[in-house]
């Protein structure tokens, strides 16, 4: 008699074990834990936030409330919203991280080009310097700058932030030119020749040529300037502070400007400042990220992927 | 033929491609002297002085080495606050770098939903900003839960020596948060491990290494420069963290009356040696190990 399909020994060990172009399902379930563990490291904080923000007094206080808030309250996000001034200051940073970060992608664009394309002397140099600007600390930068901005009136201004990143010395400037630099070593040579034969200019060739074939670099060096300028709060309360309130600058002084809106002694004890109100504001500082991540996540992980970014 | 020849007033052919290539980088050559270089000099200028600043001008009183000498035998904090940092930073640096390299081994492998997980382990590129890991810091949302809080585990550390018990204690407290440093450093492993050519997995399972053996005879030595850059990467990023406590107490010296601008400066040059010589060591570390 034939023993049933399923249980030819051949079969059941390449379910488990696998063959050469599929795995097993030990493997798959390993592979599966491990993902969905390491998910948990990354979710654990989200979620955490998300559900104690919905949390009400009551909910805080009662131990058996740990996962599901027993009602949707909205009071925190609404407390939050005003402590953190939010439109104001969403405006605010949105500025202090677009500005910046265009002009800085377009520098280091034209930097990284440079150095990948024309032999010059010195660019050994170059390079070191570069790798430099990544390494130091701000700390050691910033005072001066602070100091001349002071004479020239343009502390609080957001061009304190604007005339670095125009200079190609902006936050994380290197690693920019970097991208650019591998993605424009990748271009093949014959295409800028024969544009030079056909009589392009140096700057016809960048535009109608580098550019056009490095979108997927600029796309990666945007997100994550806007991304870093808006995160930066060293610089920006440095620079920035007295003209313009950011966000996060908002965030770190939430318990200060939270009892300015709320007295502690006048308000009754359910509008005290508790640690849902906290994390709500939180979470609206990383909303737009988040908002904005998921919307380009699909782009931004391909780009990713095709710069290849690594500066070996 | 006739030989064309260069007129006088005509640039020779290298001459004029470095000109061009310098002219797309001048902008930022320009900004380094500028934004970098200068402020750079004039930092270490202050570090020798008394700083006073004042309405109109800014008064030097030279003091010679006093603020470097303040800040390493005098200054009750600085030194301690310098010490947990480079422990803090070489417990992270490893744990940094195996937990990227396993999410981007694991990323690379074949399996259904990789979107959503990639979307979910490149989370920490976005959400990483001081304010938001403090704010997740003092909720206690950055422990392994319940963990750091067992009788058990404080008990066993009491017993510890302290150089012992500061880098565990570091470790249970922010383990989460080591964690949230990873981001862009997946990225970069994910890259260079799609860099590796098929083929050459393809030739070793021909002749029979197994996938274990294939990781550490193909892998890994594929990975050795990008584990440098990584690691240079993460401790640059460790060590320019705002909310790093050795930063916020230079921020701090800075307006204060004792400090002033010339100690604070004196300390971040001291804070940017330490941090050469840690990039130093892990460079040290890890080079000798990368094929060129």
């Amino acid at each position: 008699m034939q023993r049933p399909k399923w249980l030819d020994q051949d079969r059941i060990k390449s379910f488990f074990l696998g063959t050469r172009t599929r795995y097993g399902a030990i493997f798959t379930t390993v592979i599966y834990t491990v993902l969905i563990v390491i998910a948990f490291v990354y979710l654990y904080p989200l979620l955490y936030m998300f559900i104690t923000s919905m949390k009400s007094p009551e909910d805080l206080l009662n131990p058996m409330v740990q996962w599901v808030p027993t009602t949707v309250y909205l009071e925190n996000y609404r407390k939050a919203f005003r402590v953190l001034n939010y439109p104001r200051t969403f405006l605010a940073s949105l500025q202090t991280s677009l500005l910046p970060s265009l002009l800085q992608v377009i520098v280091c664009s034209l930097t990284g080009y440079g150095l990948a394309r024309y032999r010059f002397r010195g660019k050994q140099l170059l390079f070191l310097l570069l790798v430099a600007t990544f390494i130091i600390p701000a700390q050691t930068t910033v005072i001066p700058q602070m100091l001349t901005y002071k004479r020239y009136g343009l502390l609080g201004n957001v061009l304190s932030l604007i005339i670095p990143a125009a200079l190609g010395q902006g936050f994380r400037s290197a690693i920019f030119v970097l991208i650019f630099y591998q993605s424009f070593l990748s271009l093949p040579k014959v295409l800028e020749e024969s544009a030079r034969l056909d009589g392009a200019s140096e700057w016809r060739i960048f535009f109608s040529i580098a550019l056009p074939n490095a979108i997927p670099a600029y796309v990666v060096s945007l997100i994550f300037s806007m991304v870093w300028y808006w995160n930066e709060t060293y610089l920006t309360v440095i620079f920035l502070e007295g003209g313009i309130q950011t966000l996060p600058m908002q965030l770190s002084k939430f318990v200060q400007a939270y009892e300015n809106l709320y007295p502690p002694g006048t308000v009754n004890i359910f509008d005290r400042l508790n640690e849902a109100v906290k994390l709500s504001g939180t979470f609206l500082n990383i909303l737009p990220l988040l908002v904005m991540y998921f919307v380009l996540q699909r782009w931004f992980v391909e780009s990713v992927e095709r710069t290849g970014i690594t500066g070996e | 033929m006739k030989k064309t020849r260069l007129s006088r007033n005509e640039i020779k052919p290298a001459t004029r491609e470095a000109l061009q290539g310098l002219a797309f980088v001048f902008l930022w050559m320009l900004g380094f002297a500028l934004f970098t270089l200068l402020p750079l000099v004039q930092t270490f200028l202050y570090s020798l002085n008394q700083v006073t600043v004042t309405a109109e001008e800014i008064q030097l009183v030279p003091v010679q080495w006093a603020n470097y000498a303040r800040a390493l035998f005098t200054d009750p904090t600085f030194v301690d606050l310098l010490i947990e940092y480079a422990i803090e930073t070489l417990v992270s640096v490893p744990i940094v770098l195996i937990f990227a390299l396993i999410i981007a081994l694991f990323l690379n492998l074949r399996f259904r939903l990789k979107g959503v997980f990639r979307t979910i382990f490149f989370l920490p590129v976005i959400i990483t900003s001081g304010p938001v890991i403090r704010e997740l810091v003092e909720q206690g949302v950055a422990s392994v839960p319940q963990l750091a809080n067992l009788t058990i585990i404080t008990q066993f550390l009491t017993q510890l020596p302290s150089y012992l018990r500061a880098p565990i204690q570091y470790l249970l407290t922010s383990f989460i948060i080591i964690f949230w440093f990873s981001g862009v450093q997946v990225l970069i492993y994910l890259a260079s491990l799609q860099k590796i050519d098929p083929s050459v997995y393809e030739a070793a399972s021909i002749d029979g290494a197994s996938g274990w053996v294939s990781f550490w005879k193909i892998t890994l030595p594929a990975l050795s420069g990008t584990t440098l850059v990584n690691a240079i990467y993460t401790i640059v990023t460790l060590s320019h963290f705002s909310e790093n406590k050795v930063i916020k107490y230079i921020y701090s010296q800075t307006y204060a009356v004792q400090g002033g601008i010339g100690y604070a400066s004196a300390m971040s040059f001291i804070y940017f040696a330490v941090l050469l010589l840690l990039i130093g060591g892990i460079y040290l570390l890890i080079a000798p190990q990368t094929r060129k």
